[in-house]
């Protein structure tokens, strides 16, 4: 894709991406909101958003080299400090984790919304009506 | 596309918590039983989950959950006399399980709303694949 529809597209490509990862991760805590010393993740969106707009690739050049995972999918993901820890060292909080699902599932359609928006501006402008 | 690896992950922890509320249902069957030794009296069981970590997952954000293991409780077993029992030892006595009904009922409602909040985890993701499917239309 080159030009004119990235450029309309712009944030919200990436910003898709990472939503759908931080559902992963959030779905991550709750299927295991009663494992032993599970640890729950998320992301801080702002910041895996900007460096996903500004990643750099390593060039790899032998085969021992290991590729950086550059873009949405090289977003750092941060151990959550728990309100409460129990003794079995989980650090999910079910509710917390649900509401946050909950949250992002709408950002999600926000961002899905805007890129529907977008389309269909670009639609109008293919057609000429 | 990540959000299809969100069923992956929601099925596990659906199946983890059904294998949980089985074995509270034997639990809670087997509650009355009663033995003619220690050994062999019903003990509750109950399973261990663990997190699925892949080798070398690096920044793999999915986590499934797998129950690795059922253990048996090591609460003491309490025991009876009841010398008209025909499974009662030379001295008259028979073991019951130990099994505690209190236990059992809370785990089956922490079961119960755990597989409940994954079911609407993977609710929630169908919907949004759908919606990103209709995207532009």
């Amino acid at each position: 894709m080159s030009g004119i529809i990235d450029k309309a597209i712009g944030i919200h490509a990436q910003a898709l991406q990472l939503r759908a990862r931080r559902a992963e991760l959030l779905a991550s805590n709750l299927a295991n909101a009663d494992t032993p010393n599970y640890k729950a993740r998320d992301l801080d969106f702002r910041s895996a958003l900007t460096e996903a707009q500004q990643t750099t690739q390593l060039v790899t050049t032998a085969p021992g080299h290991i590729a950086s995972q550059g873009g949405v999918a090289g977003a750092e993901t941060l151990y959550r400090v728990p309100l409460q820890s129990s003794l079995d060292g989980n650090t999910v909080d079910s509710q917390m984790e649900q509401s946050r699902f909950a949250e992002n599932a709408v950002r999600y359609r926000a961002t899905l919304r805007f890129l529907g928006g977008t389309i269909s501006t670009l639609m109008t402008a293919i057609r000429g009506e | 596309m990540g959000l299809f690896r969100i069923f992956d992950v929601a099925g596990s922890g659906m199946s983890a918590q059904t294998v949980r509320l089985n074995t509270v249902a034997s639990n809670m069957a087997n509650a009355e039983v009663v033995s003619g030794s220690e050994q062999e009296a019903y003990r509750a069981r109950e399973p261990v989950f663990s997190a699925v970590m892949n080798a070398l997952q690096g920044r793999d954000a999915t986590v499934p959950v797998q129950v690795s293991g059922v253990v048996e409780s090591n609460a003491p077993v309490n025991r009876e006399y009841s010398p008209q029992n025909p499974k009662a030892d030379k001295d008259g006595y028979v073991y019951l399980s130990n099994v505690n009904m209190i236990e059992e009922m809370a785990n089956m409602i922490s079961a119960s709303r755990s597989y409940q909040s994954n079911v609407e985890v993977a609710n929630t993701s169908k919907q949004l694949l759908l919606d990103t499917l209709r995207i532009g239309q």
